[in-house]
């Protein structure tokens, strides 16, 4: 084969993504003066997931209003659109790396590089699948993710059942309980491992109870039966170190048993070339303005953690491409990259196994966040505390509770010192908590910022 | 009359009827699944075995050693996946020690190379190895080979020199005929031919007891297994296997030839010879015999599980033979047989002699048409293969990087896949982290538009095997 040249482009900012998040930092990059964008996506059409998700509840937060996913969609698409921001689409990208080099593929341009100054990741994330949740038994068709089965039913127009069973109470499991009941199939039931549904109360009540559609608290199934394509599944009760009690099983017999079982980041591409990925929630470390560990490579959406809100990650997407113009703007060719001051990224953080912080922040530029009783997980993992302006002063730290609480104060300390103090009565580990900071309220650079739930 | 029929298009029988299709004959393959290599071919180690193991002076041992030396020229031939990678069989204590000892000593016996490695040497080339190994014997021709490439190159470049394959057909009856040759009655329908191979697999002991006086048994037995995704190169390099007991050669950590990792096998007698059901606590002593050779697999890369069933015969031994004439037995073809087949393949042809005069055909090529590997490409070739040829700049699988192109190509060559799960075995779409939840919608279109059919005939392996059940017709239906 003859050697030829791979076709080249060259842009200030790459968007991997046009889902939600990718839209909104497009969106918000190029209102910040960064208007040389291309996005980069890999489906038919920008939109994401949105686009199947053809229920309503969309955009309560940001539009007050009640959209569905496809209408939630056309709001930013009509901005992107209005901007003259250029998407492609049918566009996979295949690698980058942390000189900002991104290879991507694609029918109509071929095999391709794009050399960029600054790269936002929005790629999204995937549904886990009964491999890696290891249901046994037998392997016939019919036993697929919930979002798999969404696509079949509103992208496609195919049922891809009769009989259903689900296992997994979050929320696209319980919007596809609703959906799949009303285009007439028989929903037998939806189990749940926990002993409290991971999914949001108002889609419990609108999605199952009011179709009396039995949800099983502390259950899951035990096994897979079917040679070809799906004929039963036995579920049994778990304890409460979720092991099966014996006794307990019965059988449903299903065509379909559809799985809604958990959403991982995808970050295949930050993976490869090296970006610190937290333990936890599988999504890149970074710092307050969205940025990895690779300065110049920011993440944002569902990518970074998975969101409960749709509204949560346009607005996380804004920051990240708010962020990734402020990085281009001060890269200043004359001085090469010494200009990105404050915007240095903490790539010198550890993790250990256990998900903590093994780094005290010793820089006095850049404080460590640690999540404690009660946290899972906290973000940013990092606050560049170097170089605070008006403009960079807030930031927002967010986090899920490990179980439900009632009645409990949320403590955000340095040290002994508590920052702030939040009286809750309600906390759940469905829900995303948002904790709006200042850096000025911080009160020094030698301690953590820590989060935790207490009683008092 | 045909001069060949052959039963089963697993591993054995796909290379039996490459190895037949050298020669001037009419040859009919005829296979009950929806595809080739589907059952015991498609769900084992896929190991290339070094040999060193099986009984000296055993079918075992012979089929082995030479059907490892046959496979390098073998996968050149058909552009198959194969890395001599070697395997190391630890030892953590005396016992296994002693075994190990014997284990060298066989290796001679059967004409293995074979070298001792001291737990130094052992660790120096599996850093992530338990540190309590104490030696393990490293068998250099050992090696890995993606079996579902084995069976489809094996086939398709036996259906490129003419022979022909009938899927979903399944072999009911087989009468011998008083004129010489026999009849074979199927679900589909009746043909006559002078040489049978009998290479059904699981089902070869009822095929063989039909016509034969010597009854066989086929014990299917299971094993179950975990397939990690590709996290790390550098994990493991060689196949590490545990000493081996009276159940089978143990437990093994593989890389796979696309860089994944595979557990396992157990080794359990089931009663059915359909079950190929995984279950928790067997997974679990797997996975925990797997962490006593490699303590840190990481849990959270564990993609897939899955069960295969070997075929052993009760005597535990390869069956090869002209059990009566133009009757060939290829029963009981377990481990080594992924090995071993193109060497069994051989003797087939050997025993056939006796009522085929083999005739070379002028035109018979050995090479399979090479498969288009993008990311075996430079990125310069990639791009140019791509302008010239753009579906293979559409890329359908995310976690695999599978582009359009080389699905259409694994649809449209001979022996083509014309399942999700037979384009899976071509060229990987379904084989990642995300088992096929981006993928899978567009494998099913595209199945559909080059087969001229619906989406919803799209199986994902055999006809009951539905994943689209029909058409909504929008709104609320009661």
């Amino acid at each position: 084969m003859t050697s030829a040249k791979i076709h080249e482009e060259q842009h200030d900012l790459v968007v991997i993504g046009a889902g939600s998040a990718g839209m909104a930092a497009a969106i918000a990059a190029y209102d910040a003066g960064i208007t040389d964008i291309v996005i980069l996506d890999k489906e038919n059409s920008p939109g994401g997931i949105l686009l199947q998700c053809i229920h309503n509840g969309f955009g309560l937060h940001r539009f007050k209003e009640e959209l569905t996913g496809p209408e939630y969609a056309e709001r930013y698409l009509v901005e992107i659109r209005r901007r003259g921001i250029l998407c492609k689409n049918r566009a996979m990208v295949l690698d980058m790396t942390p000189d900002k080099e991104v290879y991507y593929s694609s029918e109509s341009d071929g095999f391709c590089r794009i050399r960029s100054k600054a790269i936002i990741c929005a790629t999204g994330c995937s549904e886990r699948t009964r491999g890696a949740i290891r249901i046994p038994g037998d392997r016939p068709s019919g036993v697929m993710t919930a979002g798999l089965a969404q696509q079949y039913l509103n992208i496609d127009g195919y049922f891809v059942g009769k009989r259903i069973f689900i296992l997994g109470s979050g929320d696209i499991g319980l919007i596809m309980a609703r959906r799949m009941t009303l285009e007439g199939a028989r929903v037998l039931g939806v189990a749940e491992l926990l002993p409290y549904s991971n999914g949001l109360n108002r889609n419990i009540v609108q999605c199952l109870n009011d179709y009396q559609i039995p949800l099983y608290l502390s259950h899951s199934v035990k096994s897979i039966h079917g040679k070809e394509r799906l004929e039963k599944i036995v579920l049994a009760r778990v304890d409460d170190k979720f092991q099966f009690i014996a006794g307990t099983e019965q059988e449903f017999l299903v065509d379909t048993l559809l799985l809604s079982v958990g959403l991982i980041p995808s970050n295949p591409l930050l993976e490869k070339i090296g970006v610190k990925i937290h333990p936890k929630t599988r999504g890149p470390l970074v710092d307050e303005t969205m940025q990895t560990s690779i300065p110049g490579i920011f993440s944002c959406g569902n990518s970074l953690h998975v969101h409960d809100l749709v509204d949560f990650v346009s607005e996380e997407g804004e920051m990240a491409g708010r962020a990734a113009a402020q990085y281009i703007r001060q890269l200043d060719p004359q001085s090469g990259a010494s200009g990105v001051n404050g915007l240095k990224s903490a790539v010198n953080s550890h993790y250990d196994n256990q998900g903590n912080n093994t780094v005290q922040a010793v820089s006095g530029k850049r404080i460590v966040t640690r999540p404690l009783e009660g946290i899972g997980y906290l973000l940013p993992s990092f606050i560049d505390y170097g170089l605070i302006s008006e403009d960079n002063d807030g930031f927002v730290l967010k986090f899920r509770v490990t179980k439900p609480y009632q009645k409990v104060t949320l403590l955000v300390k340095q040290g002994d010192t508590v920052l702030k103090k939040l009286k809750k009565n309600y906390l759940l580990p469905a829900e995303m908590e948002h904790i709006k900071m200042k850096k000025s309220e911080l009160v020094t650079a030698e301690h953590e910022l820590t989060v935790e739930v207490s009683n008092d | 009359m045909k001069d060949i029929v052959i039963i089963g298009a697993g591993a054995i029988g796909c290379a039996v009827a490459r190895a037949f299709s050298r020669y001037q004959l009419d040859i009919l393959v005829l296979e009950r699944e929806s595809d080739v290599g589907e059952i015991t071919s498609a769900a084992n180690s896929a190991i290339v075995h070094s040999g060193y193991d099986p009984e000296p002076g055993s079918l075992k041992a012979s089929m082995n050693r030479l059907g490892n030396q046959l496979y390098g020229t073998m996968c050149q031939e058909l552009d198959i996946e194969m890395q001599r990678i070697g395997s190391l069989t630890i030892a953590t204590n005396e016992e296994e020690l002693n075994i190990l000892d014997s284990l060298e000593r066989r290796a001679a016996l059967n004409g293995i190379p074979i070298q001792m490695l001291s737990r130094d040497e052992t660790l120096q080339r599996e850093p992530n190895l338990t540190p309590e190994v104490q030696r393990a014997l490293f068998a250099p021709t050992a090696g890995i080979v993606n079996t579902f490439e084995l069976c489809v190159a094996m086939m398709e470049n036996a259906m490129d020199n003419g022979v022909r394959l009938r899927l979903n057909e399944e072999v009911q009856k087989v009468i011998p005929l008083s004129t010489g040759g026999y009849e074979v009655r199927t679900n589909r329908g009746t043909c006559q031919a002078r040489v049978i191979v009998n290479a059904a697999g699981l089902f070869s002991d009822e095929i063989s007891n039909q016509v034969n006086s010597v009854k066989y048994e086929i014990m299917p037995r299971k094993g179950e297994y975990f397939v990690l995704d590709h996290f790390d190169p550098d994990f493991i390099h060689h196949t590490i296997f545990t000493v081996p007991s009276s159940k089978g050669k143990g437990i093994l950590v593989s890389p796979t030839t696309h860089g994944n990792y595979i557990l396992g096998p157990s080794s359990e007698f089931v009663s059915e010879k359909n079950d190929c059901s995984t279950d928790s606590e067997t997974l679990e002593q797997v996975l925990a015999a797997a962490q006593k050779l490699v303590p840190s697999i990481p849990l959270n890369q564990i993609i897939r599980q899955f069960a295969g069933l070997r075929a052993y015969e009760k005597s535990g031994h390869f069956i090869i033979e002209e059990s009566r004439p133009g009757f060939i037995n290829l029963v009981g073809i377990q481990s080594p047989g992924l090995t071993s087949c193109p060497a069994i393949a051989l003797e087939a042809v050997r025993l056939a002699q006796n009522t085929l005069s083999l005739v070379d055909k002028p035109d018979y090529n050995p090479c399979r048409r090479p498969v288009i590997r993008l990311n075996k490409m430079s990125l310069e070739d990639r791009a140019e293969f791509v302008r010239q040829n753009p579906k293979f700049g559409n890329i359908v699988c995310r976690c695999e990087i599978v582009s359009e192109g080389e699905v259409l190509d694994c649809i449209h060559r001979n022996c083509g896949a014309t399942t999700v799960r037979g384009v899976k075995k071509r060229v990987r779409p379904g084989f990642g982290k995300c088992q096929g939840g981006f993928c899978q919608p567009r494998i099913i279109k595209i199945l559909a538009r080059e087969l001229g059919k619906q989406p919803e005939e799209i199986r994902y392996k055999s006809p009951g095997s539905y994943i689209l059940f029909e058409k909504t017709r929008g709104g609320v239906q009661k």
